[in-house]
């Protein structure tokens, strides 16, 4: 276990640098024109242009280029050039709400497509099953801003049921932060939702073919205690893995378009409020930030899960992976 | 948006379901794969209905032209001089109000579907838009499928070293959460283009998003082709192969290639239908199509923006997304049914 541990922290490594240099790249290198002149935002002028050659090392080698925007990421000597704020510190301010956000819609989409997933199964076929199936198909297909708009403007702004868009902390008022995050929780969760409940289903279907649990009816345990302790226990073993990636990328800055649409003001409105000013520094540390989470929670679900299953510590296997909306 | 679990192999060796089906029905004993799939496709009533409802999208939008100069009189690009009006409900209203506000739809040849914020017709762009949408979703799924195919059959067959360093790199971008990659490309390329080395594509480019998204999908269709041709270089037929003295290239198209389009085709449509969420994603947050150029994904975020005096602005495009990407999905899924009953593929945009 202990070598599994080294072994998967030396890999994590390792995909950290390259993603650094791939960021590097696609911000510095990759794009035509001056990358000074891309750095500075819209409308510089000719001074500010040269102090940001200066500042970044535009003007020297490309290895020099590299460690200066790492030092400058690790660092939190990174600006905006825009807005003059501390690009580090701005991201720190939107966690909390990014956490959140990402932390409660897990909760919903996992709570439902348990459910529907498991009441899909035990119904295939069925008529119920077709709706759910339909309605699964129909929560993929919908982009997450226009649900989200549209929640926004006809329950918030036109009925007033709930809130319309923005933030309450939970340490300011509890029952307020509940109220205004409902609406952000459901845009986000009905693609996941969606998604893991088709996967649940066909999970559940397949688990309830296998021998143990027709030895398990066999001894003459109750139905609910067969799928609940036998058949669902283990259909939720490649949902736990998606589960930990998923909430990575949710983290990740992948909720970027529900915080926008629902004003939460979190990491993910933080970079699409930099796309908007073609603001890059903020774009160059969100995405490092998001790569980075995915890459930690991957790390932490393979031990996890290694830990759970003795087989995959000998193939080194990693896990599939979702991104996010 | 999930990628596939990782576990799309497709074990060997005949189906229970086949052998269950083939036994109802003594006639398909002799059918070849292809023609049970496609027997079993025509059956599937929903998944029929939804493929020709996407190619009747697609046709409506290749015929943009004809809705613009026939019917609508209008480009997607024109606006309307001060005080113009049209007809709805029987009495003239200004396209665009003293107020801004734009007319609403009118559901007669002229501004069907009302004005725009910039008092355009709703109709003729939405149908611009479309082809540019569908256009960008179409190619870039091809570009990923290409992609993914040449990763795929590399890195399988060979192993070792090309394995470790196309794994790698299918990692890497596999790291980064796809809206946030497709962003980052987004948004570096949109100001002055890709620098080739050779070329630069331009920044207002449709090329752009098209790669962008194209880039972003590969590791999701990699890593199960990857996986199959694994599996297949071991199989009887390859080894027959190679002491033919067949070279790699060869056994690799010739051989391998043919059992690994199953797979390919199963991805196709599903793909298509993430492309064009991506599409609609990037492009409303300013990093895919760029403006003055109409995508469904450029309407949205025209839209959403004044949803409190215009709803229908952002109800109309986003309507057509949802109808053209949920067409894709149910036909994709019929596919996959049709082709491969067992294994449990999904692409999720």
């Amino acid at each position: 276990m202990g070598r599994f541990v080294v072994r998967r922290l030396i890999s994590m490594v390792f995909v950290l640098f390259i993603v650094s240099l791939l960021v590097f790249l696609i911000f510095n290198k990759l794009p035509g024109g001056d990358p000074a002149v891309r750095m500075a935002g819209r409308q510089p002028t000719e001074t500010q242009i040269e102090a940001i050659r200066k500042e970044w090392g535009f003007d020297k080698g490309i290895v020099t280029q590299y460690t200066t925007t790492m030092n400058k990421v690790f660092t939190g000597d990174l600006k905006s050039y825009f807005t003059q704020l501390d690009v580090i510190n701005e991201i720190w301010k939107g966690l909390p709400r990014t956490l959140w956000l990402a932390f409660g819609a897990m909760v919903m989409w996992m709570l439902f497509s348990v459910a529907l997933g498991l009441y899909s199964a035990v119904r295939a076929g069925r008529a119920s099953d077709r709706f759910l199936t339909v309605l699964a198909l129909i929560g993929i297909s919908m982009p997450v801003f226009w649900v989200g708009a549209l929640m926004n403007h006809y329950l918030g702004f036109k009925l007033g049921i709930f809130p319309n868009g923005g933030y309450v902390p939970l340490t300011e008022n509890p029952g307020d932060w509940l109220y205004h995050m409902i609406l952000p929780w459901t845009a986000l969760s009905i693609l996941f939702i969606g998604v893991y409940s088709r996967i649940l289903r066909s999970n559940v279907i397949e688990t309830m073919n296998e021998d143990y649990v027709r030895t398990a009816r066999a001894k003459g345990l109750s139905e609910r205690r067969v799928m609940l302790r036998h058949v669902l226990r283990n259909s939720m073993i490649p949902i736990v893995t998606l589960w930990g990636l998923d909430f990575g990328a949710v983290v990740g800055g992948g909720a970027i378009l529900t915080e926008s649409v629902f004003d939460l003001q979190g990491v993910g409105q933080y970079a699409a409020d930099a796309i908007g000013q073609l603001d890059v520094p903020p774009l160059i540390a969100v995405t490092m930030f998001g790569a980075f989470m995915i890459v930690v929670f991957n790390a932490i679900v393979d031990v996890l899960y290694a830990r759970l299953d003795p087989r995959i510590r000998l193939s080194g296997g990693g896990a599939g992976r979702g991104g996010g909306g | 948006m999930s990628g596939g679990a990782g576990d799309g192999t497709i074990t060997a060796g005949v189906a229970p379901e086949l052998i269950a089906e083939s036994q109802r029905e003594p006639g398909l004993a002799g059918l070849s794969p292809g023609r049970l799939a496609m027997r079993r496709l025509r059956r599937n009533r929903g998944a029929l209905f939804a493929g020709a409802l996407f190619l009747l999208l697609v046709a409506a939008c290749v015929a943009a032209p004809v809705w613009a100069n026939h019917v609508a009189n209008r480009g997607p690009n024109e606006e309307p001089t001060g005080t113009e009006t049209v007809e709805k409900g029987g009495e003239d209203v200004l396209i665009l109000g003293l107020d801004g506000v734009p007319v609403g739809p009118t559901l007669r040849s002229e501004y069907f579907l009302g004005a725009d914020s910039s008092g355009r017709d709703v109709m003729v762009r939405l149908l611009y838009g479309g082809r540019n949408s569908l256009m960008i979703g179409i190619s870039a799924a091809l570009v990923t499928t290409l992609l993914a195919m040449v990763v795929g059959l590399l890195s399988g067959y060979f192993r070792g070293f090309t394995d470790l360093a196309l794994t790698n790199a299918m990692d890497v971008i596999w790291a980064f959460p796809v809206i946030l990659l497709g962003i980052a490309l987004g948004v570096a390329f949109a100001q002055d283009g890709i620098n080739l080395g050779f070329t630069t594509i331009p920044g207002g480019s449709l090329l752009i998003p098209i790669l962008v998204i194209a880039v972003v999908y590969v590791p999701y269709m990699a890593r199960p082709i990857r996986g199959e041709v694994l599996a297949l270089r071991e199989k009887e037929f390859v080894e027959a192969a190679r002491a033919q003295g067949m070279g790699s290239l060869r056994i690799m198209f010739r051989e391998i290639l043919p059992n690994v389009v199953t797979l390919m085709l199963v991805f196709f449509p599903l793909m298509v239908a993430n492309a064009i969420l991506l599409e609609s994603a990037l492009s409303f947050l300013g990093a895919g199509v760029q403006l003055p150029t109409s995508s469904w994904g450029t309407m949205l975020d025209d839209g959403v923006s004044r949803i409190i005096t215009a709803p229908f602005l952002a109800i109309i495009p986003g309507a057509m997304v949802v109808i053209t990407v949920l067409t894709l999905n149910v036909f994709g899924d019929g596919v996959r049914a049709a082709l491969d009953p067992r294994a449990k593929l999904t692409v999720e945009g």
